[in-house]
């Protein structure tokens, strides 16, 4: 992660070391798996899908002529008689900050060889986000109940479906995908494929506990992004 | 054995920084939730949310991500497209306010 040392070759920190990373030969990132680019350009690129989908968002909220559905009453539930805004988006919240919080412990053990450390904290990281999902099954499933559709709902402006079903749910497609992967890479820590540098997909190279890192990148991104729709979706 | 030790320490992160980040993300959803539970309205609600926001993105980036340990080329890489995005948004909100401006103009007054 830091102090990258290459034999015989003196990197330069800050700026000045950026424009001689930039202007070297042969890597650019030094020191950074290929891997671990490759997410980062993946990330970056998703970064850009999801900014366009809520910048569409506020483009449409901004131009409706129609109020806009509150969405501190339309996401409350209700405990007992009495309700609470936006609770289950809360407890939502919390949990994949949890499972961010599993994620980036399970990455520094599994870089210190703790091999059933990582993958219980990869394991607790896959069912934090498997309860992300079921709540957000279950948030879905109410709003439908009560007549929210992409083209109509009950509370305001009609475009407050087609957004909230866009938006989050192609958030919630990547946490599943992300959910998968984690299952695998627990099972494949427990395996020992990455003490025993197995190989990864589509490569002849060796793994290793950088594939950890890698999948924390993704999962991290996720929560960063929830960070993002729960300011401006729910909150504004 | 004590060069490996060394490394060791280097690659790795005391166990510490991840839970204070982790308990200051708690902290910090705490006080955006409450920000809806107080029913703030107006400019102040706006610059709490984007506060609390901006600093949960900030660390998560920052330090579960590890881009504070990184090196710059790959920092710069990442964050000067944002400056797009950034771009983006000035553009529509413009068109979104000339937007609501005609539909006022041509679904009330007719022209």
């Amino acid at each position: 992660m830091s102090d990258v040392k290459i034999e015989g070759f003196e990197l330069k920190p800050g700026f000045k070391g950026m424009a001689e990373d930039t202007g070297s030969d042969q890597t650019m990132f030094k020191g950074v798996q290929w891997g671990k680019v490759m997410m980062w350009i993946f990330l970056l690129s998703d970064t850009f899908v999801f900014s366009c989908f809520l910048i569409s968002y506020m483009k449409g909220r901004a131009s409706t002529v129609v109020d806009w559905p509150n969405t501190s009453e339309v996401f409350s539930l209700h405990v007992g008689s009495v309700p609470v805004p936006l609770l289950l988006i809360a407890i939502m919240t919390f949990v994949l900050i949890t499972s961010s919080g599993t994620m980036a412990l399970a990455v520094k053990y599994g870089y210190e060889k703790n091999r059933k450390m990582c993958g219980w904290l990869i394991l607790a990281t896959a069912i934090g986000g498997l309860t992300f999902v079921g709540m957000q099954v279950f948030e879905w499933s109410k709003l439908i109940h009560e007549g929210v559709r992409p083209w109509e709902n009950p509370f305001g402006a009609k475009q407050f479906g087609s957004y909230f079903f866009m938006i989050t749910g192609f958030h919630g497609f990547h946490v599943s995908i992300g959910v998968i992967f984690l299952f695998i890479y627990a099972y494949k820590t427990f395996a020992g494929h990455f003490d025993k540098e197995k190989r990864g997909w589509f490569t002849t190279m060796k793994g290793g506990y950088v594939e950890i890192e890698i999948l924390g990148l993704y999962w991290h991104f996720v929560d960063l992004v929830w960070v993002f729709i729960f300011a401006f979706f729910y909150l504004w | 054995m004590e060069e490996t030790k060394k490394k060791e320490e280097t690659s790795t992160h005391k166990i510490g920084i991840y839970l204070w980040i982790w308990g200051l993300l708690f902290v910090l959803s705490f006080f955006s939730y409450m920000v809806d539970w107080y029913a703030f309205q107006g400019l102040l609600r706006w610059s709490l949310i984007l506060i609390f926001m901006f600093l949960k993105a900030g660390l998560i980036m920052a330090f579960f991500m590890h881009l504070f340990w990184e090196r710059y080329a790959l920092v710069n890489v990442l964050l000067w497209p944002m400056t797009a995005i950034a771009c983006f948004i000035v553009l529509m909100v413009a068109e979104g306010q000339y937007t609501v401006f005609t539909r006022l103009l041509y679904f009330f007054t007719g022209g």
